[in-house]
């Protein structure tokens, strides 16, 4: 339950708390000491730890996915074969509605009203994610977060070459503007937040035809490029955050094995949220197996980066466990 | 025992003062930024604000203007169910209403081709209702008296479109330049060779619409508003004080915007009035 909370307060923009010492299970705590060795033993060690080779398997399995997914409404209403109707806020699946779940969330707070197809659509989606990782939405299906990831190599490129320099938001950002969107959507009575969301604009872009509001989109990349890194998904997304939530209880997860690691940080170097990789810092993990918290979005490039195999994707129930919590 | 260290991977601590510092600077970027993007958010109340009443005729069962922006989720699933392709998303010039469906009617009307209202079907927030839920008002002069009968379907043993209030109401803009008014007829496509609009003609194909140019008139005198209606009792023409032939709309009008799609003369001389009232502004 604690580490539950913790994942909370982390997605909430508090930077990770350091376990105190009676936090650690035995068995971590022996792994803890077995890595306090000379130097040339933990290389050693290493030596015949690393058999996991860096790749991009997941980063491949994601991309196919997302693309598929947008291709899906995009080819369903050119093809006119009614597969998904409608676009990423709300649609049809084969008949089945789904309904976005920030959106509806605007949407009820604007019209303060419940609609039935509404609420059976929203629910259908919350145990969609809430089953795949509430997360999993930013990565796997929002056509946002794959611009973000090319622009992000961009960004990545120039400041290699120290052209530009990323600067860091506070994290806590995401939740003021979750919060004053909900706030503006009951006050003024209009879905405010969907004027501006790139998940809906890109959506509709992709299957209606493009528009000036584009622009908005250009911008935020432009922002992300040239001045702070991955930002939008980072520090202000709402959507990201009503996933996060929905996803806290999601048997499919990261899982991280401490035995494994050898705390050389690649994956925080990869990773859109960071901050729920400090477990690998050496020292944190406070059991032999962490599960990565709630605002993980399951990208995996973590999991294809690390070179000791430490990270893993695991269903809980159906993937086999090699130790307890 | 003792306890694990954290001596690796990390960079080494900075001063208190720096780290202080570099915090004071992520937390006044987030402040400019955050503000920034709720401010370029809110640009949206402009045109919202500009025209309250909606100067965007909207599908048919729309809910009245603000509350039709509050509920609708952006999906549009209207827009792909209109057999005539009549509905669009708009665009960011709508400022809160960017991807809220409209209806340009001179360039393509909606003509009830689908014969039930597709789009109502399709709404999964109830923006677009057969029947407004029960604690939201209905303005004065835009319940329709009867429910509409649709001609195509007049036949059928239920020949009437079922929602209750119109999108608008036609008004002939500019009785002078009126082809009927003046006494003159129509030969060829109504609006050109090169308009795309479509229409579904009953006598052609019940079920699918054709292009407008790909079905010309040969007219004395235009009677395209009153012919191409799709309503029953919505329009016809009557001999004014002077005698002259005028289309006159009656209550029975929906505001569809077929008279505005048909209407040779250009700029039309017959428009619907989006979200206007039987006997009202």
């Amino acid at each position: 339950m604690g580490r539950r909370l913790e994942d909370f307060r982390r997605m909430l923009g508090a930077e990770p708390r350091r376990p105190e010492p009676g936090d650690y299970s035995p068995g971590a705590r022996q792994i803890h000491d077995t890595k306090r060795l000379k130097k040339s033993d933990f290389d050693a060690l290493k030596q015949v730890a690393v058999k996991h080779r860096a790749n991009k398997r997941w980063r491949r399995r994601r991309w196919t996915t997302l693309i598929v997914v947008n291709l899906l409404f995009v080819l369903s209403y050119w093809l006119d074969v009614q597969l998904v109707e409608g676009s990423l806020s709300g649609s049809r699946f084969l008949g089945f509605h789904m309904i976005d779940v920030n959106a509806a969330l605007q949407l009820m707070l604007a019209h303060k009203h419940l609609i039935t197809n509404l609420l059976i659509g929203t629910a259908t989606i919350a145990l969609v994610w809430g089953v795949l990782g509430g997360r999993s939405f930013c990565s796997w299906v929002c056509p946002y977060h794959l611009l973000a990831e090319w622009a992000e190599k961009l960004h990545l490129l120039l400041a290699a070459k120290k052209i530009v320099k990323d600067h860091p938001l506070h994290r806590g950002l995401r939740v003021v503007l979750w919060a004053l969107f909900a706030v503006l959507a009951y006050g003024t009575g209009y879905t405010v937040y969907e004027t501006i969301s790139p998940t809906g604009i890109l959506s509709r872009a992709m299957i209606y035809g493009p528009g000036v509001v584009l622009l908005w989109i250009f911008a935020l990349l432009a922002f992300e490029v040239l001045y702070s890194r991955r930002a939008w998904c980072r520090y202000m997304c709402p959507v990201g955050l009503t996933y996060g939530v929905v996803g806290t209880v999601s048997p499919v997860k990261v899982s991280y094995d401490l035995s494994k690691c050898f705390h050389e940080q690649d994956c925080r170097k990869v990773c859109l949220v960071p901050h729920v990789l400090d477990t690998v810092v050496k020292g944190r993990a406070v059991t032999e197996i962490v599960d990565i918290g709630n605002d993980c979005t399951r990208c995996g490039l973590c999991v294809d980066t690390c070179p000791s195999g430490a990270l893993h994707f695991t269903i809980t129930g159906v993937t086999k466990r090699r130790t307890g919590e | 025992m003792s306890e694990p260290v954290n001596n690796g991977g990390k960079p080494a601590p900075a001063p208190g003062g720096k780290r202080q510092q570099e915090e004071r600077r992520k937390f006044l970027r987030a402040a400019v930024v955050g503000t920034g993007v709720v401010g370029f958010s809110l640009a949206g109340f402009l045109p919202v604000l500009e025209d309250d009443h909606g100067r965007r005729l909207r599908p048919p069962g729309a809910l009245d203007e603000k509350d039709f922006l509050a509920a609708c989720i952006k999906c549009g699933q209207c827009v792909q169910v209109c057999p005539v392709e009549a509905i669009h998303p708009a665009d960011l010039w709508d400022g809160f209403g960017v991807g809220v469906p409209f209806i340009d009617p001179r360039k393509q009307a909606c003509d009830f081709a689908c014969d039930v209202g597709q789009c109502i079907l399709a709404c999964p927030t109830g923006a677009l209702e057969y029947r407004k839920p029960a604690f939201l008002a209905v303005r004065p002069g835009a319940q329709l008296p009867a429910p509409p009968v649709l001609l195509a379907k007049e036949n059928d043993p239920n020949p009437t479109l079922q929602f209750k209030e119109r999108m608008g109401v036609a008004r002939l803009d500019r009785p002078d330049a009126c082809l009927s008014v003046l006494g003159k007829g129509v030969k060829g496509p109504a609006r050109g060779e090169s308009f795309r609009g479509l229409k579904r003609y009953t006598d052609v194909d019940r079920w699918n619409p054709v292009r407008v140019r790909e079905h010309p008139y040969d007219l004395e005198r235009c009677d395209l508003c009153v012919r191409e209606c799709p309503i029953k009792g919505a329009i016809s023409i009557q001999a004014d004080d002077t005698g002259r032939l005028t289309p006159t709309v009656h209550a029975e009008c929906v505001g569809c915007g077929v008279c505005q799609m048909m209407c040779p003369v250009e700029p039309a001389a017959i428009v619907v009035d989006a979200r206007g009232t039987w006997g009202g502004a």
